[in-house]
């Protein structure tokens, strides 16, 4: 007869805490934390403090008396260039670059996804090859070219322009995106539409959109975050009257008139930053699936 | 053409890019006709299918149904209802929209589709799901819509492919019957697809089987089990599968017999499609119920002995795994008596229910 220990472990293994495996993992990660939010700190800090406490220097230290001033000369009055209209002038701009430039380019690139992988054509690899080989070409190569082009069409400095841009920029990587989606869908789900007698548009519209929803928030989170930052086509393409809110706070922040409101100028930043930081908050999870999407298939 | 088929194919071929899927394919499909395309996967069954269907574009040939010519045709006009593998289902549309789907297309008028989907319901019995969406649905209900989906297009020919393929072995002998009674009661074309050989013998009126983009036999079920034309569709079909012995082809004085490894089998009463070729290498298929086995040597002498290797019960009968003539083959019997391994044992080969082809054509002869 074995001998059977009855006191012997039992059940479930218990989890052990305060392993060093743990302990290191855990060390890092605060660290990396802490290296990382330090900056949004001290900019929160230092936008809530009045002038005369920023001279004193300690800037890690806490506002004694918290003002919001800095906020709001920042966003009404602070001085771009000429204009002392504040950073909600680049605000609106932006805003009115950002939405039709993602509206646009999300609807072409969609339709040209699902053209891609589902209606193939001759010559149709050779296009989509040829698309994100356009991802590839540094911007700075083209910018002469397109600022002959935008000024030929009439278009340079405008609002158009610098949404025209923005909508041909997002293509290589939203086409990618969305053919990519389109391909894992189920195949016999096409063919089935397509027995049921159903054509190009209205399998998109009536099929294949209302199964894509996961990679349209994907698109809108990186439209909106890509084009809310960029700096270069805006300064470039969109006119003096039209910058956007990230040229506006350059021009805050790099004015060299007086004394330098460290206050405003972290005010200004932090209103800027603030849509991709909120778009990055709330989006996370799809954020993070849209890039892998696009990372392993292809 | 002087008899109207429901489908007929002729000289389909398939390329894509070099390489060739379909080859010069030609199949009649008469009217209610019950076909099925078998073969391993790979073969171009499938693609067949997708072809017939308008789904892929043929490189040559033409294809025929209801004696219209639709080579050239969009899938929605060809008169056909197709169910998938994966039942493509519209996973956001109800079962009733998703049945409704292709006949608001085809723009009819409300009451005629409100007519037709409680026709479906009540024959494929899913009136209780019709406001569910396909995934509160069971596999085996959504395969039902799927088919409903073909059902409410009144077509002339349903085209399936693999349909049971996804279900669990239980739910997929259930639908056999209720696809095989839906084809009793509807009397329409069918063109099947499948890997699975009992679908394949259960359900057809004829079987294609298909290898390498090849028909390597069209025939009904009993002739592709009984006669199978070659080496190939004799191994692909029967389970547990055919055994094969090699050997060549000799002659006695009573007869024409089969020579391999010291065993004689006689070939006087096998059914040739030729004249046998004496001396010529040849291969003996028989299937493990075309064979006899006794204790003792029989009363005609033409009983060969064996070792027993290996008993497997498989409920209603056994199959017993033998060494003869240094071969293994397998024998199927009645689950009654177990044998033990070593056991000896005499076989009588019933040379009428074998199949001969030759070592080198693989054909039958």
């Amino acid at each position: 007869m074995s001998l059977v220990n009855p006191a012997g472990p039992r059940g479930r293994r218990p989890r052990r805490i305060g392993s060093p495996t743990s302990i290191m993992i855990y060390g890092i990660l605060i660290v990396a934390a802490v290296y990382y939010l330090i900056p949004l700190y001290v900019m929160v800090m230092t936008s809530l403090k009045g002038m005369p406490e920023i001279r004193l220097g300690n800037i890690f230290s806490p506002p004694v008396e918290v003002t919001f001033q800095p906020w709001a000369t920042a966003w009404n009055s602070a001085c771009t260039g000429l204009y002392c209209e504040g950073i909600k002038v680049g605000f609106f701009n932006s805003m009115k670059i950002l939405v039709p430039s993602v509206i646009f380019s999300i609807i072409i690139a969609s339709v040209n996804g699902y053209a891609l992988s589902n209606w193939r054509f001759k010559g149709s690899e050779l296009f989509f090859t040829a698309l994100i080989f356009g991802a590839f070409i540094p911007y700075q190569v083209m910018l002469y070219p397109l600022v002959i082009i935008t000024r030929e069409l009439g278009i340079f400095g405008t609002l158009t322009g610098v949404i025209v841009i923005h909508t041909i920029f997002g293509m290589p990587i939203l086409t990618l995106l969305f053919r990519n989606y389109f391909v894992s869908l189920p195949p016999e789900l096409f063919k089935a539409a397509r027995v049921d007698g159903a054509g190009f548009w209205r399998i998109f519209l009536q099929i294949m959109l209302p199964m894509s929803l996961p990679i349209f928030v994907v698109a809108v989170i990186l439209q909106v975050t890509g084009i809310w930052n960029d700096f270069l086509f805006g300064v470039i393409f969109a006119g003096t009257k039209n910058f956007p809110m990230t040229v506006q706070l350059n021009n805050i922040v790099n004015s060299t008139q007086g004394v330098k409101e460290y206050n405003v100028n972290m005010a200004a930043t932090i209103l800027t930053g603030a849509v991709p930081l909120l778009v990055y908050f709330f989006s996370g999870k799809y954020f993070v699936r849209g890039i892998a999407a696009g990372a392993v298939k292809g | 053409m002087t008899q109207l088929h429901s489908v007929s194919i002729k000289d389909l071929s398939l390329n894509f890019g070099s390489v060739g899927v379909l080859k010069d394919l030609n199949i009649d499909v008469a009217d209610g006709e019950f076909l099925v395309l078998l073969g391993p996967s790979g073969c171009g069954k499938s693609t067949l299918l997708n072809c017939i269907a308008g789904l892929l574009d043929i490189s040559e040939g033409q294809i025929f149904i209801k004696g219209k010519n639709v080579t050239w045709e969009e899938p929605k006009d060809r008169g056909i209802g197709m169910v998938f593998q994966s039942y493509a289902l519209y996973p956001q549309m109800t079962v009733e929209k998703n049945l409704s789907f292709g006949l608001r297309v085809a723009g009819l008028p409300k009451a005629e589709i409100a007519k037709r989907i409680a026709a479906a319901a009540e024959i494929l019995q899913i009136g209780p799901l019709l406001h569910r969406k396909p995934a509160e649905l069971s596999g085996g209900q959504r395969q039902r819509v799927a088919i409903g989906r073909a059902l409410v297009r009144d077509v002339d020919v349903f085209l399936f492919d693999e349909p049971l393929s996804n279900l669990d072995a239980k739910l997929r002998s259930e639908l056999r019957v209720e696809i095989k009674r839906l084809h009793q009661k509807l009397a329409n074309t069918m063109i099947y697809v499948t890997h699975d050989q009992i679908e394949a013998l259960t359900l057809a009126d004829r079987i294609a089987v298909m290898k390498g983009g090849l028909i390597q036999q069209l025939d009904d079920p009993l002739t592709i089990y009984n006669r199978p034309r070659n080496l190939f569709v004799a191994s692909f079909i029967g389970s547990p599968a055919m055994n094969f012995l090699k050997g060549e082809i000799g002659g006695n004085s009573a007869g024409p017999v089969f020579k391999a490894n010291g065993l004689d089998i006689s070939l006087a009463s096998y059914a040739a499609q030729q004249p046998l070729p004496f001396g010529r290498a040849a291969i003996f298929g028989f299937r493990p119920e075309h064979i006899a086995i006794g204790d003792a040597p029989g009363p005609t002498g033409r009983s060969s002995p064996a070792t027993v290797d290996l008993d497997e019960p498989m409920g209603a009968d056994s199959l017993v795994w033998l060494k003869v003539a240094g071969k293994p083959i397998s024998v199927r019997v009645d689950s009654g008596r177990r044998y033990q391994p070593g056991e000896k044992v005499f076989l009588t080969f019933n040379p009428n229910l074998a199949s001969v082809f030759d070592a080198e054509s693989e054909i039958r002869i």
